[in-house]
Formats: C-alpha cells, sequence, structure tokens
C-alpha cells in the first residue's frame, strides 16, 4: 500500500461510506448480532457524553455569566462582546489567521515543491525521504523549545554570526512582539512539510502513466507539466492538505507553548493557548468557553464546506 | 552534447542542490542541539550553540537524566519518562483494542445506525481538546479519579477512539465479506470471529495503529498537562518545566540533552519502522 494511501482511505472512504447512497449499498449479507450492539454501546455513549454532550456544554456556557464557576442563566451574546473587547483575544485570534495564511502558504509550497522533486526519480530518495520527514516523529513541544533556543539572540543564531565577525548583526524576531508570530510559522512549516510532501508524493504516484507519455510526445517541459496538468489534476488533494494544515493550525497549542510561551507579552498568543490559560490558571470559565466556541466554529467552518463539496463530487 | 542535453544537465543538478539544501534546513535544529548537549555549560555561554563541542562529553545527558531539575524537584528526566511508560502500555493497548473491536462491528455486522456512529466518530475527530477539556475534568473529578494514572490512561483511549475506529472500520470494510460468511457458517460467533479470522489479517492495520498512538501519546502534552495530576506529569510536561524554568542560570546543554531524551523513543520507532510510520502519521493527521 503506498505511502499516504490511508489518508484517503479515512477521508474520502468515510464520506463516501456516510454519502447519501450507501445504505442501500450496505452489505446484504450481513448479520445481526447482539455482540456487535453491545461492544458499540459504550463507544456510542462515550461519544454522546464526552464529545457531544462536553461540546455542547461548553457553547452553552459561552451563551451565560460564568465565570469562576458554571452558571447557567443564558445571558445570550455578552461573553463574545467581552471577548472580543479583550486586548489578548484580539491578538490571539489575528495571530490565528495570520499564523494560518502563511503556515499553510508555506507548508503547501515546500511539501508540493518537495514531492515534485522526489517524484523525478531522484537517486538516495529513501534518503532525503528520511531527513524530510523526522520532524514528523518529534513532538511539538521538542520542536518549540529547539527553535527557541536556534533563534534566541543570546546564544542562537544571532550569537553566532556575531561570533563570526560581523558584529552588527541582528536576528531577535522571537524576542520581538512585532515579528514572534513569523518565527513560529518557520517551526511549522519546519515540522508540517513532510507531511504535505508525503501525501503529495502518493498522489504524483498515482497519477496515470499514460498522461506522462503524452507529455513527453507532446515535448512538453516536466516544470511545464508539472506546473499546468499534474498538479492542477491533484487539486482535491492540495485542498485536503489546506483542509488538514488549517484544522491543526486552529487547534496548536503545545509549539505556542514551547517556543515563545505566548510572548513577548501576549504578542505571539493563540486561540489554544488563550484558553487554556482562562480555563485553568485565570479560572474564567465563561470567557474560556467562548473563545473555545470560537474554536470549534472556526474548525467548523474549515471542515463543513469540505465535507459538503467533497460529498457532492462524490456523487457526481 | 547537445544545448537541451545541457539544460536537462542544469535541471538535474538545480534539483539535487535544492533538496540537499532543504535537509540542510531540516537537519540543522537536530544538529545544533545534539552538539549543544555535549558542551560543557561554560562552553554554549562563551561561543553559540553552533559550534561544535571542544571536547564532546556526555556528562550533561548524565546529568539530565538523573539530576536535572524543575523547580525544587531535582530527579531528572528519568522521572517523567518512567511516568511516560507507564501512561504510554496501557493507553496504547487499550485504545488499539478498543479501535479495532470497533470497526470490527461496525464493518462486519449489521447493526442500525453504523452510519450514524461513523459520522460521529468523523466529526469527533476534529473536535478541539480546547472545547472539551473542562467538562472531562468535571467528569472525572465527579468519578473521583480526576488528576491519577487511570484518568490520563482514560482521556488517551477516549481521545483515540474516533481515529482509530475509523482506521480499523476502513481496513475491515475492505475484507472480503465471504470470510466472515463462511465463519458464520461454521458457527462462529462475534468473538471467535474477530479472534481467529479477523485479527490475523490485520498485522499491518495493527502495526500502524499501534505506532500511530504511541508517537502520538508519547508527544502529547496539554492532556497530560490537564489530566496526569503531578505524580505522573508525562515526559513533555517535565521537558518544558525545565526548560522554561527562570530561576537560576540557564544549562542549555543540560536542556537540549533533555529534549533529545524525550525525542529519542519516537525518533527510533521513525527509523526502524519507516513506512508505517508514515501511514499512521497521514491517517492521524486530523488528530489533536
Amino acid at each position: 500500500m503506498p505511502v499516504g494511501r490511508s489518508i484517503a482511505v479515512l477521508w474520502r472512504d468515510q464520506l463516501a461510506a456516510t454519502g447519501a447512497g450507501v445504505a442501500r449499498a450496505a452489505r446484504p449479507y450481513r448479520a445481526r448480532s447482539l455482540m456487535a450492539k453491545l461492544v458499540l454501546a459504550p463507544t456510542v455513549l462515550v461519544m454522546l457524553i464526552c464529545f457531544y454532550g462536553s461540546a455542547f456544554w461548553t457553547v452553552y456556557i459561552s451563551m451565560t455569566r460564568s465565570f469562576l464557576l458554571p452558571a447557567y442563566a443564558f445571558a445570550g451574546g455578552e461573553q463574545y462582546v467581552r471577548l472580543f473587547h479583550t486586548p489578548r483575544w484580539r491578538v490571539a485570534y489575528g495571530n490565528m489567521f495570520l499564523f494560518g495564511v502563511l503556515d499553510i502558504m508555506g507548508t503547501l509550497f515546500l511539501g508540493t515543491l518537495l514531492a515534485v522533486l522526489l517524484d523525478r526519480r531522484v537517486r538516495f530518495e529513501g534518503v532525503f525521504r528520511t531527513f524530510l520527514l523526522y520532524p514528523l516523529a518529534i513532538s511539538f513541544i521538542v520542536t518549540g523549545l529547539t527553535w527557541q533556543w536556534v533563534l534566541s539572540p543570546t546564544i542562537g543564531l544571532q550569537h553566532f554570526v556575531r561570533g563570526l565577525g560581523w558584529n552588527g548583526f541582528v536576528f531577535d524576531w522571537i524576542a520581538r512582539p512585532d515579528r514572534a508570530i513569523y518565527t513560529l510559522v518557520l517551526a511549522g512549516i519546519w515540522h508540517q512539510s513532510g507531511l504535505i510532501m508525503a501525501i503529495m508524493l502518493a498522489g504524483l504516484r498515482g497519477v496515470d502513466r499514460e498522461i506522462w507519455r503524452a507529455i513527453r510526445v507532446e515535448g512538453i517541459p516536466a516544470w511545464r507539466a508539472y506546473l499546468h496538468i499534474i498538479l492542477p489534476m491533484l487539486r482535491p488533494l492540495m485542498v485536503t492538505c489546506v483542509v488538514l494544515i488549517a484544522i491543526a493550525v486552529v487547534k496548536s497549542y503545545d509549539l505556542v507553548v514551547a517556543m515563545t510561551n505566548g510572548g513577548p507579552g501576549f504578542s505571539s498568543d493563540l486561540p489554544g493557548k488563550f484558553v487554556v490559560d482562562f480555563e485553568f490558571e485565570r479560572a474564567n470559565i465563561g470567557q474560556a468557553s467562548a473563545a473555545a466556541t470560537v474554536m470549534l466554529g472556526s474548525v467548523l467552518a474549515i471542515v463543513a464546506p469540505y465535507l459538503y463539496f467533497e460529498l457532492a463530487r462524490k456523487n457526481r | 552534447m547537445t544545448a537541451a542535453g545541457s539544460q536537462a544537465r542544469i535541471g538535474r543538478i538545480g534539483l539535487y542542490a535544492l533538496l540537499i539544501w532543504t535537509c540542510l534546513f531540516f537537519s540543522i535544529p537536530l544538529l545544533v542541539v545534539i552538539a549543544t548537549s555535549l558542551k560543557t555549560s561554560d562552553e554554549v555561554r562563551a561561543f553559540s550553540i553552533f559550534s561544535l563541542p571542544a571536547s564532546p562529553s556526555l556528562a550533561a545527558w548524565v546529568k539530565a537524566w538523573f539530576s536535572a531539575c524543575t523547580g525544587l524537584n531535582c530527579g531528572g528526566v528519568h522521572v517523567g519518562f518512567l511516568n511516560s511508560v507507564r501512561i504510554l502500555i496501557p493507553s496504547v493497548a487499550l485504545s488499539v483494542f478498543a479501535g479495532s473491536v470497533t470497526g470490527y462491528a461496525l464493518s462486519q455486522w449489521r447493526v442500525r445506525g453504523a452510519n450514524i456512529i461513523m459520522l460521529a466518530l468523523l466529526l469527533g475527530a476534529f473536535i478541539p481538546y480546547q472545547v472539551i477539556l473542562y467538562p472531562l475534568v468535571k467528569i472525572f473529578s465527579t468519578v473521583g479519579f480526576y488528576s491519577t494514572l487511570p484518568c490520563i490512561i482514560a482521556v488517551h483511549v477516549l481521545f483515540g477512539l474516533p481515529v482509530m475506529s475509523l482506521l480499523f472500520r476502513n481496513f475491515y470494510a475492505g475484507l472480503p465479506e465471504e470470510l466472515v460468511k463462511a465463519a458464520r457458517i461454521d458457527g462462529a460467533g462475534f468473538w471467535r470471529i474477530f479472534v481467529w479470522v479477523m485479527l490475523p489479517l490485520s498485522v499491518n492495520i495493527l502495526i500502524v495503529a499501534t505506532i500511530l498512538q504511541t508517537t502520538g501519546i508519547w508527544n502529547d502534552y496539554l492532556l497530560g498537562l490537564i489530566f496526569a495530576g503531578r505524580e505522573n506529569m508525562p515526559m513533555t510536561v517535565q521537558l518544558n518545566a525545565i526548560s522554561t524554568t527562570s530561576t537560576g542560570i540557564i544549562e542549555y546543554n543540560v536542556n537540549t540533552a533533555a529534549a533529545l531524551l524525550t525525542a529519542l523513543p519516537p525518533l527510533i520507532i521513525y527509523f526502524v519502522s519507516g513506512r508505517y510510520f508514515v501511514r499512521g502519521i497521514t491517517a492521524g493527521a486530523v488528530k489533536g
């Protein structure tokens, strides 16, 4: 089974299976079993209580006046009004988009480029792949700490270049409130590009040989073939990649905690960290729930159209 | 040589140059951390973390493992390592088991609402942890085992359920249905078919699932921070606490050694398992 096929399996098959036409296509010979129901009962219960029940609770609490403790009297959008008047949240929320756009563009570009390069029948492909994929095995905590050290003005890159004799060299982005968020993008691209490369490479390897033969017959240069023929064919896969990274961006927490801890000040804060801080350190359940609900809404805003169009594509 | 030929040649050289540069960019952080962990504390201050160690020594590794400090606790990261192992083994075993049985029940037996359950699992995988952390804390507190080893294990099994179930469900759905039919005619029931027909066919997917869960749970930070409690603090949580301690002189050589020790288990799994690892990672990409 080629690398990256499992993602196709998970997403596409799932969509197909849950799509409209499945019920009738379901296997007619499958037998009923009491045991199967008993086995699924805990799963259903866990999903209902821990996932959907809990999510519903959080969304509801975000519409109350809860502060230290949950309160249940409905109060409409008050928490949201206060949330979006909180400077720290506005920074965190804005950062999500800034970080997201740059991270998606960078990761998709680098990942796709690497996939194309490796697709050109490169020697030592295995060695290159090993180098490009190992960051995926490393936790965001270690990733964040490592980049924090590398970019630290006192011991890292700046210190090193100055030591070479270029005394005026300045690279202190990680310590600057207006630049720290960009260093997170760098670490994000470093960590995630391999994943996109693996997915895109699997897609490239699946391209019909006939198409490549036609391209050769026409005498189209390889780079133009990729740019105008092959990659446009893989657009659905690229959309999947964008969705994957976008969801990871909304959820990101560990990386910012380890790398900048949201600082300097709260200049590189992200929603995920805002929620955890407000919930467990500042004990402001209402604000934390409102912020968490915005996170949930952001994920839904990414996933819902994706699922919708994928299902529409499947059923066509 | 023709013009086209030399152009293709330049293209090839450019291609390799680009790949090698990217590989350098990818490996620099790791090399820097390794080099720093082999230095003495004074050496890190005097030069930069980019220089090579003058006389490499494992002293910082020993200190990181046995006596690195988190606040006033100076037990070293081996405490977190053992905690992580204690969390990891039951969590992986239980979540792989739960996922495989759920996937099997969903794919090979007629269960009303199977599609709805699958949709619920699929969408559940997208819910950010932050949305359900607090209610889960409340639930576990009510039951009375919040901040314990069983608590963090249960949480890992819980959050692993959607991806694990769907992974197995999709694998089992691809098996020919004659297998189960034949076994049923022979009088085998739910569990016998699972153990004697399904499991022997599942070796590959079991490896993928185990690797995915092992690296995911080992690298987890947020869940360990919230649910494990002080006594069971996993290695990632301890590492971050050690590295962000602001009191006293920061010992970068010890911190980098601690980071490497934390990164080592999943890195070893990656280097040993190769393709299985990539398959697992791509399948689990929605998690979190």
